[in-house]
């Protein structure tokens, strides 16, 4: 029943979410700490281009990424000038997609968490003569971690359900771009239902599991 | 003088029916591949017996899917004859209903002209990074493509260059927005009026893959519809047969 092609393609999700989960928490972090702090006018057209995944259908998505990064976009015509060819049909590839796609939902916990923290312990550290960076480190990450345990886990399970970009920008090669929700949606099709159950089940189970440690962790991690 | 008495007939039918009886609706289930000639076919039907045809464009796997699971269609037109006798094995269908509407041809194409030869040698030249097809195991045109690269010889060669779109409707994104090179559709997708639309393109010959038969049913649900039995008679018709020639298809 479980077959290479599904291991490979649940080997292979793993490894998308936690490298794109890494990735935007290191990108999240200065944003959000940005959206939670600036007066400027930008703050309204960045926060919603942060949360347009959120309402777009994915396959929109997947269909402007696909274009945008082929060799006649823009993003696609800088990739192949500094010699990196073009993105769509890889790893590379769906990292970026799902970079831009599981923005939203690590960003805005963490600069919700930023928000509620407010200036003032801030300034009490800034008073005792910590540096930004001790700063950062003792005061804001420690006040933070519910937003950003909500954010780590958002972020990597809502990467792991991904399907519209995979399907769109990642031509289902074995390997290298065949996610597990492309996997499923192969079997349905193929009309092997008692795989499709297994992987489908696996999932289902798995973002239960997910959320129930998020809810049982973080009781406060979804109001915010 | 054949198509005169074929049209002459068609009308009189056409007559017969819209003066005799009132309008039903007939749900059909059609692969993606046949959109194009499915909207024409089903306006001219329409217009001819006053029957309203509601058509439902989509994949053949997922549309038995639905249908196994009680979608409510009267007529599908699959994009393969697997799914259709699948369908008749397990007793979904009228008895007797199933037969070939259409025959589909491959084609390699390019959206860059003069990227595909007339003879397909670029295969052989293999000067591309990826060549696009759909899914084998999810489409007949995929399926098709692989027989066809594996009689050239030229499968093993170029596997690691494969892109699989889910549909060939998803093939023929990643070829038309240039991100794949080349790759296998359906030649419905790039043909019109009797020429390829646009790029450049070699009809893959027919005997280099078995044929991507495409068969029609009536379901169980269309049992009692008379518009279902009507709008699978026209399909026989030959000023329809036509219709599905003009959009690049074998019958």
């Amino acid at each position: 029943m479980f077959t290479d092609p599904n291991i490979g393609a649940i080997v292979l999700t793993l490894k998308l979410a936690s490298l794109t989960t890494i990735i935007l928490l290191l990108i999240g972090t200065p944003l959000a700490w940005w959206l939670a702090r600036t007066r400027s006018w930008l703050k309204s057209p960045v926060g919603a281009f942060v949360a347009l995944p959120i309402v777009l259908p994915p396959t929109v998505i997947g269909f402007y990424l696909l274009v945008a990064l082929g060799p006649n976009g823009p993003v696609g015509q800088l990739t192949q000038a500094m010699g990196f060819g073009t993105l769509p049909f890889s790893f590379t590839g769906l990292v970026v997609g799902s970079v831009f796609y599981s923005m939203p939902f690590v960003v805005q916990p963490i600069q919700n968490a930023f928000e509620a923290m407010g200036e003032r312990p801030l300034e009490v550290a800034a008073t005792l003569r910590a540096s930004p960076l001790d700063t950062f480190f003792s005061v804001t990450l420690p006040l933070a971690k519910p937003g950003y345990l909500t954010a780590i886990v958002m972020g990597f399970a809502h990467t792991v359900g991904e399907f519209g970009v995979v399907l769109m920008i990642g031509g289902n090669i074995p390997n290298q771009t065949r996610m597990i929700s492309v996997q499923i949606y192969d079997h349905v099709e193929a009309l092997e239902y008692a795989q499709a159950h297994w992987l489908a089940a696996g999932m289902l189970v798995f973002s239960m599991a997910v959320l129930i440690i998020l809810y049982t962790l973080n009781p406060t991690g979804r109001r915010k | 003088m054949k198509t005169l008495s074929y049209s002459l007939l068609s009308g009189l039918l056409a007559f017969g029916i819209s003066a005799s009886a009132s309008a039903e609706e007939v749900q059909v289930a059609v692969a993606a591949n046949f959109t194009a000639p499915m909207k024409v076919i089903a306006a001219d039907f329409e217009k001819a017996t006053g029957h309203k045809v509601t058509p439902s464009f989509g994949a053949t796997g997922k549309f038995y899917a639905q249908i196994t699971n009680g979608a409510p269609y009267d007529v599908f037109l699959a994009a393969d004859d697997e799914t259709p006798i699948k369908l008749e094995k397990e007793n979904g269908i009228v008895p007797g209903s199933r037969f070939t509407y259409a025959t589909g041809k491959l084609v390699l194409w390019s959206a860059k002209p003069d990227f595909v030869d007339a003879k397909g040698e670029v295969l052989k030249k293999a000067n591309f990074a990826h060549i696009a097809l759909a899914t084998p195991k999810l489409a007949p045109y995929g399926l098709a493509a692989e027989e066809s690269m594996k009689k050239l010889g030229v499968y093993d060669s170029l596997q690691a260059k494969f892109v699989q779109g889910e549909s060939i409707g998803q093939t023929f994104t990643f070829i038309s927005t240039g991100n794949a090179e080349l790759g296998f559709v359906a030649l419905s997708q790039v043909f019109e009026g009797g020429k390829i639309k646009s790029g450049s393109a070699w009809i893959v010959p027919a005997n280099l893959h078995n044929p991507i038969r495409q068969d029609a049913v009536i379901l169980n649900k269309g049992k009692d519809n008379k518009a279902a039995a009507e709008f699978v008679n026209y399909l026989k018709s030959e000023p329809v047969k036509a219709i599905i020639r003009s959009y690049g298809y074998d019958l």
